[in-house]
């Protein structure tokens, strides 16, 4: 009797799974739609409409945030945002948000790209690329739990790695800067 | 009962017979791969032996034995006297497993000597580099215009000898041509030397032997040894950029090429694109193979890769890119052009 | 005053309940959990072992499953590189060590005259961490957090870069709970072996399996701490950004390597020597004789042990260090061969000039000289540089690795179960059963492994999850697969003839095989205080001796847990300690330090607040209680 109860709670927990570990990823996520066109600031004519605003189940998953980080390199988003810390573009480590904070926010950032300068990836980075991608930059600000996010990386150590960084609490700026 | 024995030994002798000659340490083609397989030779023939003696004495000593049973007064003889006879036998097989074990450190450290001892002069330089999961190759040569990048594919000229310097880019992997020489760790952070030459003409495949993630089992690789002047063509080959001179859907292809996903990690000379973190695609249709050695490479198979690289081998660092028929169809034109 | 005078049988029925009465564990639900007589915590180490090994061995079946066809998908990647992590992983570090330290803390007080092991609320506790340790990869490895990196765990593939997520710092912190396991019942078995050996046992008459449980122990003092420094370096990567296995912040790949098979070597020692006790003890007592040259045999065990530490770079031929240095570990891998070979010499010797009795566990010996030796050559083979460099890291490693280990533990192992179950539980396992398990483990063990000699040299690499059709592989590696299935028939076998053997079987008296070593001399099972006489040891093999039965000691209390403490070189008496009586810290300190390591791995604060529990747990187990004080201080003899 022991040994059935036993054997069925060990199968009921393989049951469960942990999506933080999965990997392979099966391809881009059920949210990842093309999201609404995301307003920028909270003014907007005629009634108030609710907004889709989806959450990114990549940033659960260990494995997606850590190819995040490989193709934040590959793609050489390091040339205007140097691992965070901001050069020609803006940093994204801190809690200053120009276009929106949230996965879609970002997400529409990278595919449309952004006056003074954000080039637009929309059609050269595929869709659960991009999710990857923002899954990332969300953990540069310590966003994400720290048994997801990235851990030291095998190079130069630009700082501390992201699962030890301070979360930061985002906050979008009202308006766009104007172009210095 | 002995013929019953046999087929099973038989049988898997054929077997590993049978076995592809291509990846096959027993096949060798090369001088490297020679010195080994002649070492190899006589280990197995010295354990062999041993290994029969051992168990010839085993079963003489089963068979000779009285039989006994629990209640049987045991023999406690030995204690109190020596036992001269069984004192000298074990002594001799000692001395006799020491020395056959000093021939075979010896013929050994020969071996070695011999492996280190290549001549080099008119050597071919390649710089292989591993990523998860495929394989880079730059061909160095002293005057710069002579220097080309391919990927998974190598061609080496038969008879000269071919250094290869061995780097990693992520984890450890390991270079393995098991017809030309033993394997080699490629070390993040190191830079290992691996010299060998082919001596017959062939086509031979490698695998990476470190285990490395998650498509370690499909990395593969191709070696084709050609007499050097074919060499010298195909090398020369390789040094050209793709042609700009294209049909009309040709040029769709190339221009899907550039505004989708690919012109971000694929370097096609000459035509804008220069990415590194995949395979260089400039010669990618005279290649036999796709996605390091596992994919037939025809049309249909590009398309498969293309499009859905993660059933073809799950893990793999290549995007799946949505394209339109249209699109498809267009890019596997101009693809078919890159010879 | 200790005396020393044959038994009498006025009053030795009382002493025997008495002893009886103090040895054995509390009752009841408290009592399960706070048991510390060693034979107790013996039988649940074999039985916790034994579960993993049969756990592994299913995983292993899965994985010949899926290689059984070429491009097969019964499995994925992924899933298939946590299997060959965790069947690794499982029979390294949850079986092949631990069993043999079980099985040695059972015989080894037996075989000494001991009523006890050293330090027994420790065994009790070294049993509780590896078994929570192994609970702990266990549950993880269901939850989809099973390492995938290799049982060996190579950086920087195992590093925080390429390994995401915590599945290798699941596979670190096993590492923690085994080699802590591990060594503390080294410990225990050292300075058991050492102070508590029966008077008159010199170490000139300890029976060999005993200098192989100290040699093993002494390596495991010497090798476990290397990779827990490893491991924990890898940790400490993973969770707080330290730069051990980073060449660009000056730290090594390498480094891991090294550290990993400085261990990692003398790790197949640990789990080889202790086997070839087993072979001297089966060979004597199925001979009929004592072994040949127990001198030589001695030697040839510390021999062994020294050299195994000189051989790790042998696992690293193919990294770019010097090709002189790699020459000199060519020369000492070839060197061990030679007191391995001395002692099979010698067994051969005994077999031969003995008188056989072939019941199964001298069956189970024989099929060591066979697949070993076998093995041993195909070592031999990869010692050398050159041709290691051609069949490093391919199939024909995995073939050797499994003739040495199962040639040589595995079938030595089953041998001693056959051979010491009666002792154990009172019945003997059938034997016709026992035959056919053993024909059927031999046959399926060969027809799996050999092919795999074949598939390595035809070029098929470690650790793939599949292999292209085409390659000549087809044939080879459905014989393997077949072969994998036989082996399970016989395990499955061996559980039946277990199962039924307990309630069934024929009942066994003290000495069923006629053996001449002291553990054959008490009841089958033992009583709690093992021996109702302790006795006292007049040569090597006391039970066959001259005048057939030792004399014993008298004079040690009965009614608390007195033992005799020896002197180490001729087991002169020396002392009267008395031993702890069972109490419930040991089981709560290890869940303490389970908490502690398992909440390291997502914490470095863990270790902080961890300790506290830890702390209060330990000073309470060590907490005297009075009233033992007042009545060991009253027994006090001054002179």
């Amino acid at each position: 009797m022991k040994t059935l109860l036993c054997l069925c709670c060990a199968a009921l927990l393989s049951l469960s799974g942990c999506y933080r570990e999965q990997r392979p990823l099966p391809g881009a996520p059920a949210t990842a739609s093309t999201p609404d066109p995301l307003r920028m600031t909270n003014l907007q004519p005629g009634e108030p409409k609710a907004q889709a605003n989806p959450a990114n189940p990549y940033e659960e998953n260990a494995y997606a945030v850590s190819q995040g980080k490989r193709l934040f390199k590959q793609y050489n988003c390091n040339g205007c945002h140097a691992s965070g810390g901001g050069d020609a573009g803006p940093p994204l480590m801190d809690d200053k948000w120009i276009y929106g904070h949230e996965p879609a926010n970002i997400y529409a950032s990278i595919v449309q790209g952004r006056p003074n300068g954000m080039p637009s990836f929309g059609g050269h980075v595929p869709e659960d690329q991009v999710w990857q991608l923002v899954a990332y930059i969300r953990s540069m600000s310590g966003q994400l739990r720290s048994d997801v996010a990235p851990a030291r990386s095998d190079s130069l150590s630009p700082g501390k790695a992201e699962q030890r960084r301070e979360r930061e609490t985002p906050a979008s700026v009202a308006l766009p800067q104007s172009a210095k | 009962m002995k013929r019953i024995a046999a087929l099973p030994v038989l049988s898997l002798a054929g077997a590993a017979a049978m076995a592809a000659p291509f990846q096959n340490a027993l096949k060798p083609a090369g001088i490297q791969a020679e010195r080994i397989h002649d070492l190899w030779l006589l280990t197995v023939g010295i354990c062999s032996v041993v290994f029969a003696a051992v168990l010839v004495a085993l079963l003489l000593a089963l068979s000779r034995a009285g039989r006994s049973d629990a209640a049987t007064p045991p023999d406690v003889a030995s204690l109190a006297a020596p036992e001269p006879r069984l004192k000298r036998n074990v002594l001799l097989a000692v001395g006799a497993s020491i020395a056959l074990l000093l021939v075979l450190i010896v013929a050994d450290f020969q071996t070695d000597r011999l492996l280190g001892r290549m001549p080099l002069s008119d050597a071919v330089h390649i710089e292989v580099t591993a990523h998860q999961w495929w394989w880079e190759a730059r061909y160095n040569d002293p005057e710069p215009g002579k220097i080309f990048t391919t990927a998974n594919e190598l061609h080496i000229p038969v008879g000269r000898p071919v250094i290869m310097t061995l780097k990693s880019s992520d984890v450890i992997h390991t270079f393995w041509l098991p017809n030309l020489h033993g394997k080699k760790d490629m070390i993040p952070g190191r830079t290992s030397l691996i010299r060998l030459r082919a001596d017959q003409p062939g086509t031979y495949r490698g695998q990476c032997a470190e285990f490395c993630g998650l498509e370690h089992a499909m990395m593969a690789f191709l070696v084709t040894a050609e007499p050097n002047d074919r060499y010298e063509a195909w090398a020369d080959a390789q040094r050209r950029e793709a042609s700009n001179v294209l049909s009309a859907r040709e040029s769709r292809g190339r221009q899907v090429f550039m505004e989708r996903s690919c012109v971000m990690c694929h370097t096609v000379q000459g035509s804008g694109a220069n990415a590194v973190f995949g395979p260089d695609l400039t010669h990618v249709a005279s290649r036999q193979t796709l996605a390091s050695g596992v994919l037939p490479n025809n049309r249909q198979q590009m398309a498969a890769w293309v499009t859905q690289p993660q059933k073809l081998k799950p893990g793999t660092n290549m995007p799946a890119t949505k394209l339109s028929g249209e699109e498809l169809e267009a890019l596997l034109d101009y693809l078919g052009t890159l010879k | 005053m200790t005396t020393i005078t044959t038994p009498t049988h006025t009053g030795q029925r009382d002493s025997a309940r008495q002893l009886e009465q103090t040895w054995r564990d509390p009752p009841g639900l408290y009592g399960w959990f706070a048991a510390i007589n060693h034979k107790t915590i013996a039988v649940r180490f074999m039985l916790t072992t034994f579960g993993f090994f049969v756990a592994g061995g299913v995983l292993a079946l899965i994985m010949r499953l899926q290689l059984a066809r070429p491009e097969n998908t019964l499995v994925g990647p992924d899933f298939y590189n946590q299997l060959f992590t965790m069947h690794g992983t499982t029979m390294m570090f949850l079986f092949a060590v631990p069993v043999m330290q079980a099985v040695g803390s059972y015989l080894v007080p037996l075989m000494l005259g001991a009523r006890s092991l050293a330090f027994p609320r420790m065994n009790a506790f070294a049993y509780w961490i590896f078994l929570f340790g192994g609970l702990m990869l266990y549950v993880a490895f269901l939850l989809d957090i099973g390492p995938d990196a290799g049982w060996f765990a190579y950086v920087p593939l195992s590093g925080p870069d390429y390994s995401p997520g915590k599945r290798v710092d699941f596979w670190a912190q096993l590492v923690t709970f085994t080699e802590l396991s591990a060594l503390l019942e080294a410990v225990i078995l050292i300075t058991t072996i050492f102070k508590m050996r029966a008077p008159g046992m010199t170490l000139n008459r300890m029976p060999l399996y005993v200098w192989t449980m100290l040699v093993t122990s002494f390596m495991v003092l010497f090798a476990m701490p290397s990779v827990m420094l490893a491991s924990t370096a890898l940790i400490t990567d993973r969770l707080v950004g330290t730069h051990f296995y980073n060449p660009a912040e000056g730290g090594d790949a390498l480094l891991w390597q090294h550290l990993f098979w400085f261990f990692g070597h003398p790790e197949v020692y640990l789990i080889f020597i202790p086997p070839l006790g087993f072979m001297s003890s089966i060979i004597a007592t199925f001979s009929r004789r004592p072994i040949y040259g127990y001198p030589a045999m001695v030697l040839a065990v510390i021999a062994t042990a020294f050299l195994a530490f000189g051989l790790w770079v042998h696992h690293m031929y193919a990294t770019n260090i010097p090709e002189l240095g790699k020459s000199f570990f060519t020369a000492s891998s070839a060197m061990i061969a030679i007191p391995t070979a001395i002692q099979i010499f010698c067994w051969i010797a005994t077999l031969w000039t003995g008188k056989l009795n072939f019941r199964t566990p001298l069956l189970f010996a024989l099929g060591f000289f066979f697949i070993l030796t076998l093995g041993g050559l195909t070592g031999i083979i990869l010692a050398s540089v050159a041709l290691d460099l051609q069949v490093h890291d391919t199939y024909f490693v995995v073939a050797h690795l499994h003739y040495v280990l199962i040639g040589g533990a595995v079938f030595p192992l089953f041998g001693a179960f056959y051979y010491w179950f009666p002792k154990f539980t009172g019945r003997l396992l059938g034997e016709t059963l026992g035959k056919w398990n053993f024909w059927l483990f031999f046959i399926g063990f060969n027809v799996s492994f050999f092919p795999m000699h074949l598939l390595g040299l035809a070029g098929m690499p470690r650790r793939v999850w599949t292999y292209p059709a085409g390659m000549g592989w087809d044939q080879m590696n459905l014989a393997a697969t077949v072969g994998g299935m036989m082996i399970g028939a016989s395990v499955l076998l061996f559980i039946i003839n277990v199962l039924r053997s307990r309630r069934h079987g024929v009942p066994a008296g003290p000495n069923p095989w006629g053996a001449g070593t002291l553990e054959w001399g008490t009841d089958s099972p033992p009583p709690a205080g093992n021996f109702v006489a302790p006795p006292v040891c007049g040569g090597r093999y006391p039970l066959w001796e001259p005048d057939g039965v030792p004399a014993h000691v008298t004079g040690l209390a009965d009614d608390r847990r007195e033992i005799l403490v020896t002197t180490l070189m001729d087991a002169v008496p020396d002392l009267r300690p008395v031993m702890p009586s069972p109490n419930i810290w040991p089981f709560l300190s290890a869940v303490a330090v389970t908490i502690l390591f398992v909440g390291s791995i997502f914490t470095p604060w863990a270790v902080v607040w961890g300790a506290v529990p830890i702390a209060i747990g330990m000073t309470l187990w060590f907490w005297p209680r009075s009233r033992e004080t007042r009545k060991n201080a009253a027994s006090e003899v001054h002179p």
